[in-house]
C-alpha cells in the first residue's frame, strides 16, 4: 500500500535533482521594488502635499478613480485643467447638490458616466482636496526600462558565473583522472626499469561462472529477484487509477499561490459552494470579476523568474475575453465564451463524497485533503483519494461534537459504549460501506 | 565490463520510462465502466452540450428553490429606496451574528478588513484601493443599503448574490452593523426574544433549500 505514495519517487528524485541544478544556474533575484513612488520626485507640485494627497486618494478616491485610466469614474490626471478649483471643491464635497442646482459641467459629467452619483465627501477640507489634486496631477512615470535592464543583466551575469564554477569543477575532475592515469603509467615504467616484477593477476574462474556453479546462491538470488519484482509489480498495480500528482494544463494559468498564498484570499471566497453543497464548484467568472474589475494587471513584485508580468497580464486578458469585459469602456460587451477548466479531483462514480459535510459540519481545513494549495503555482492533486486514505482519516479524526445539540444523546451513548471522551468518525459509523457506496 | 554496460543501459531505459510518465494526463483505470457515471458528471465534457461542457448557465428564467424576488432596482433610485426603507427581516441574535462573522471573514474582510475599517489584506497590499470604512459619513450606510450593495454590487464592488443566499446576506448585514457600531463607539444591537428560536429554524431550512439547489 505504501508503495502507491511513492510510485513516482524516482522521477521526483530526478526532478528534484534538476531543480537543484537549475537553482544553481538561476539564482533568484529579489527584484528590487522601485521604492520611490513618483511622489518623491515631484515633491510639492501644484501647491499641495503630494504624500498626504496620495494617502487620501488611496483611501477615499481610488475605489472609483485611477489617475491615468478610466474606472467607475473618469481618469483624474489633468482634471485641474478642465475645471477650476472652486468648482472642484464643491464637486468633491457634494456633487449631488451641484447636479441638482443645474450646473452645466456637473450635469454633463453625470450624464457621461451613466448617472452614477459620486459619493459626497463633506469631511474633506479645501486643503485636503488641494493635496489630492496635487497627487492626481503628478505625471505618469516613464516605465523603468533602464533599471530592469540592469537587473536582468545581473541575472545572466551570475548565471554565467555559476556555469563557470561548474565548468571549472568538471575540468578539475578531468585533470585528476588524467593525472591518475599518468601516475600509474610512470610508476609502471619505473617498476619495469628497476626490474621489479609486477604480480600479474592469475587467471581465475570468472565470477559469473562461479555464481552459476554455486546452486545455493542461485536459489537465494532467484528468490530475492522474484520477491523484489513482485514488490514492484504490486506497487505498479496499486497505483493504477490513482491520480495523485495529476497536474493538467488549465486554459487560464490561475495561480493559487498568488491568490490564496500571497493575498490570503479565503478558499471559500471563490469555492463558495463547498460550504453548502456536495461539490466545491469552480467559481463562475463573476467571482473573478469581483476583484479583477479593478485589478487589470499584476504588480511588478508579482512577477517571478518563471512567469513574467507580461505573462500574468496576458492571463488576466484571457479572463476579460471570456467574461466579455471591455477595459476601455469599463462595461460588459455581452460576448462571452466558456473557460474550459480541467477538473482535477474526481472520485469514481461508486464513491459518494460531500464537501459541505466535511467543510461546514466537520470544519476540516481545505488543506487537509488538498495539500498546500496556497503554495501551488499550478494546481495538482495532493492526496491519493484512495479508499485507504479516506478510512485512515476517519479512524484518526475526532468528530466535532460541540454546538450540535440534536445529536447530544447519541454522542453520549456512543461515548459510553466505546469508553472514550472523543469519538472518531469511524466510531460513529464512518467505516460502514453504505456511508459512501450506495 | 560488458555486463556492467548492459546494466547501465537497462538502468537508463528504466529511468527514462519512469521520467516519461506525464502528470498532465490522468492515470490509467481498472474497469473504467465502474468509474464513470451513467449520468453527466459535474464539469464533465460531453458532446451533447453547447460548447461541449456540462457546466452551463441555468435556463433563462429559472429560479433557485427558496429564492424570493428582490424588488429594489439596480440603480441609484433603488439604492436610495433600499437605504431608506429596507429593513433586516431576521432577528439580531448572537448566533446570527456569529454566522455573519464567519461569512464576513470569508467574503468581505479581504477588502473591508476584519474591523470594517477598509483595511483588508488586499488594501494593505495595494491591490484594491479606496475601500471605505463603515463609519464613512458621506456614505452613511444603513441595513437596507448594505443589503442592496451586497445584492447588486456598487461601482468597483461586485455582486455577492451568487456566493450567498438571502438569509446569509442578512446575517452579514447584522455583523456589518455591529462593526459599524464598534467603529462609531455605539452599543451593538442584540434582540433578545423567545421568537429568535423559531427564526433560527427557518433560517436553517432556508440554507438547506439553497444547498439542495446548488447540486
Amino acid at each position: 500500500m505504501k508503495q502507491v505514495k511513492y510510485r513516482n519517487s524516482a522521477s521526483k528524485l530526478l526532478l528534484l535533482g534538476t531543480v537543484f541544478l537549475f537553482s544553481l544556474l538561476n539564482p533568484v533575484f529579489a527584484q528590487e521594488e522601485a521604492v520611490s513612488t513618483e511622489a518623491a520626485a515631484v515633491e510639492t507640485a501644484a501647491g499641495g502635499d503630494v504624500a498626504k494627497g496620495e494617502a487620501l486618494f488611496k483611501s477615499l478616491c481610488a475605489a472609483c478613480h485611477k489617475r491615468y485610466k478610466k474606472m467607475t469614474g473618469p481618469a483624474l490626471f489633468g482634471v485641474t485643467e478642465k475645471h477650476d478649483r472652486e468648482w472642484l471643491y464643491s464637486w468633491v464635497k457634494n456633487s449631488a447638490a451641484m447636479i441638482a442646482s443645474g450646473d452645466a459641467a456637473a450635469v454633463a459629467i453625470w450624464e457621461e458616466y451613466n448617472k452614477t452619483p459620486m459619493n459626497a465627501f463633506p469631511q474633506l477640507t479645501n486643503v485636503d482636496i488641494d493635496n489630492i489634486l496635487a497627487y492626481v496631477m503628478v505625471p505618469k512615470a516613464e516605465p523603468k526600462v533602464v533599471t530592469e535592464d540592469v537587473g536582468s543583466k545581473g541575472g545572466s551575469d551570475s548565471g554565467v558565473s555559476s556555469n563557470l564554477v561548474l565548468a571549472a569543477l568538471a575540468l578539475v575532475f578531468l585533470m585528476l583522472v588524467v593525472v591518475l592515469f599518468l601516475v600509474n603509467k610512470t610508476l609502471r615504467s619505473f617498476a619495469e626499469a628497476n626490474g621489479v616484477e609486477l604480480s600479474e593477476a592469475e587467471a581465475r574462474t570468472p565470477i559469473w561462472k562461479a555464481f552459476v556453479q554455486n546452486q545455493f546462491l542461485v536459489l537465494v538470488s532467484a528468490i530475492f529477484v522474484l520477491l523484489a519484482s513482485g514488490y514492484f509489480v504490486y506497487g505498479y498495480f496499486m497505483q493504477v487509477g490513482v491520480d495523485q500528482g495529476y497536474m493538467p494544463i488549465q486554459p487560464i494559468h490561475y495561480s493559487h499561490k498568488i491568490h490564496a498564498g500571497d493575498n490570503k484570499i479565503e478558499c471559500k471566497y471563490c469555492h463558495s459552494s463547498a460550504r453548502v453543497s456536495k461539490h466545491s464548484g469552480i467559481p463562475s467568472l463573476n467571482v473573478c470579476m469581483n476583484c479583477h474589475k479593478s485589478i487589470s494587471e499584476v504588480a511588478e513584485g508579482t512577477a517571478t523568474a518563471d512567469y513574467s508580468k507580461e505573462f500574468y497580464d496576458g492571463e488576466i486578458k484571457k479572463l476579460y475575453k471570456a467574461v466579455g469585459w471591455d477595459e476601455n469602456s469599463q462595461s460588459y460587451t455581452g460576448e462571452t465564451e466558456p473557460v474550459k477548466w480541467v477538473r482535477i479531483h474526481n472520485l469514481p462514480d461508486f464513491a459518494y463524497f460531500n464537501h459541505s459535510q466535511h467543510v461546514s459540519v466537520a470544519g476540516i481545513e481545505c488543506q487537509k485533503c488538498h495539500g498546500p494549495v496556497e503554495e501551488m503555482e499550478i494546481m495538482y492533486q495532493h492526496a491519493p483519494l484512495t479508499m485507504g486514505w479516506c478510512i485512515n482519516c476517519h479512524r484518526e479524526t475526532n468528530v466535532k461534537m460541540e454546538g450540535n445539540e440534536y445529536y447530544d444523546k447519541i454522542h453520549k451513548e456512543l461515548s459510553k459504549k466505546y469508553g472514550v471522551d472523543k469519538l472518531t468518525a469511524a466510531q460513529m459509523g464512518g467505516l460502514e460501506c453504505g456511508k459512501c457506496h450506495y | 565490463m560488458k555486463n556492467s554496460l548492459n546494466i547501465i543501459v537497462v538502468a537508463i531505459m528504466m529511468i527514462s520510462i519512469v521520467s516519461c510518465k506525464k502528470d498532465s494526463k490522468p492515470n490509467y483505470q481498472y474497469m473504467p465502466n465502474m468509474y464513470e457515471p451513467v449520468g453527466y458528471e459535474t464539469y464533465g465534457q460531453y458532446g451533447v452540450f453547447p460548447g461541449g461542457q456540462e457546466a452551463m448557465l441555468p435556463a433563462e428564467g429559472s429560479v433557485p428553490r427558496g429564492w424570493m424576488p428582490y424588488d429594489y432596482k439596480n440603480a441609484p433610485e433603488g439604492y436610495h429606496m433600499a437605504k431608506d426603507s429596507l429593513r433586516n427581516p431576521i432577528r439580531y441574535t448572537k448566533s446570527n451574528e456569529e454566522n455573519g462573522k464567519a461569512l464576513y471573514d470569508i467574503y468581505c474582510a479581504i477588502c473591508h478588513g476584519e474591523k470594517g475599517d477598509g483595511k483588508g489584506t488586499l488594501v494593505k497590499r495595494e491591490k484594491i484601493l479606496g475601500v471605505p470604512s463603515y463609519d464613512d459619513v458621506g456614505r452613511a450606510i444603513t441595513e437596507g443599503s448594505i443589503y442592496h450593495v451586497m445584492y447588486y454590487g456598487i461601482n468597483s464592488m461586485g455582486s455577492y448574490a451568487s456566493q450567498t443566499n438571502e438569509n446569509e446576506r442578512w446575517q452579514i448585514v447584522q455583523y456589518v452593523q455591529k462593526l459599524k457600531a464598534d467603529l462609531e463607539g455605539k452599543p451593538t444591537r442584540i434582540d433578545t426574544d423567545v421568537v429568535s428560536v423559531k427564526v433560527e429554524e427557518t433560517a436553517h431550512s432556508a440554507t438547506e433549500e439553497n444547498h439542495d439547489n446548488a447540486h
